[in-house]
């Protein structure tokens, strides 16, 4: 069996990686991506915690976050699309007025 | 080494690689192909935890609908390779020293934590597709049910940002 630490462990550097894409890229489509990243990160310590303790309720959870990155995916890709028609620049560091 | 600890390692380094290349790659086309490997060996670690159902919805809903809305975003607006600027200064030294102090935390804090999880059980004690929905549609009914309300502001939201101005 697998240690349940090795789990938490690579979910912790899954999530340090997502920080520092989120922090570093500068397209905005990839810093979304990194936010779906932490996402999948936090779900593997989920599963892994669930696993360890015989109950389920982790695996519940993760579908609910799966749901919410679904709906947050939908959202967030039309502000994305806006944002690229009004702009024509999908540089964070180019969107910085509030108002065009 | 046993063989499930030898599966493990195995679909951590790709998830690991696959994480690593979302960030090196300077084409959002390619970053984004990196997080599909990466949702992949996390669908392959679902499984090895006994956690079927997980790992078809994480194939089903991350891989095959939230990626190809991805990818078809990218599509759609022409995104080029990643320009390189510096605006802010923000990102720099800043924003690493952030992450090496998140970073730190963490390991500190499962370092601390060794001997508090007991190891796991057996895998396939749980019948886990059937605890589920049974949990789902039990216990969890009524956030069950707030999610479909979510859902559905969710593609209204969506609709209305989407559609052009009408001017």
């Amino acid at each position: 069996m697998v240690p349940t630490n090795y789990y938490v462990i690579l979910s912790a550097i899954l999530f340090g990686l997502g920080v520092l894409a989120f922090i570093f890229k500068r397209n905005i489509i990839t810093i979304f991506m990194s936010i779906e990243l932490m996402l999948n990160a936090v779900n593997l310590a989920f599963v892994a915690f669930s696993q360890a303790l015989g109950k389920l309720d982790g695996q519940v959870f993760v579908l609910f976050v799966i749901v919410v990155a679904a709906a947050e995916a939908a959202v967030g890709l039309g502000i994305i699309i806006l944002i690229a028609r009004s702009r024509q620049t999908l540089n964070v560091e180019r969107v910085d007025l509030l108002k065009l | 080494m046993t063989a499930s600890l030898a599966v493990f390692f195995a679909l951590a380094a790709l998830a690991v690689i696959g994480a690593v290349s979302l960030i090196v790659q300077k084409h959002p086309i390619h970053s984004a192909l990196s997080l599909i490997v990466v949702m992949i060996a996390l669908a392959g670690l679902y499984l090895l935890l006994g956690a079927e159902f997980v790992a078809a919805v994480q194939i089903i809903v991350y891989g095959g609908a939230i990626m190809v809305l991805f990818v078809f975003v990218i599509m759609l607006l022409n995104a080029g390779v990643e320009e390189h600027t510096s605006i802010s200064k923000m990102a720099g030294a800043p924003g690493l020293l952030l992450v090496v102090a998140l970073a730190g935390f963490v390991a500190a804090t499962i370092a601390r934590s060794t001997e508090s999880v007991e190891t796991t059980l057996e895998t396939g004690e749980i019948a886990s597709t059937l605890g589920i929905s049974n949990m789902i549609f039990k216990e969890f009914v009524y956030p069950f049910e707030l999610t479909s309300f979510l859902i559905l502001v969710a593609v209204l939201g969506a609709t209305v940002l989407a559609q052009r101005e009408k001017s």
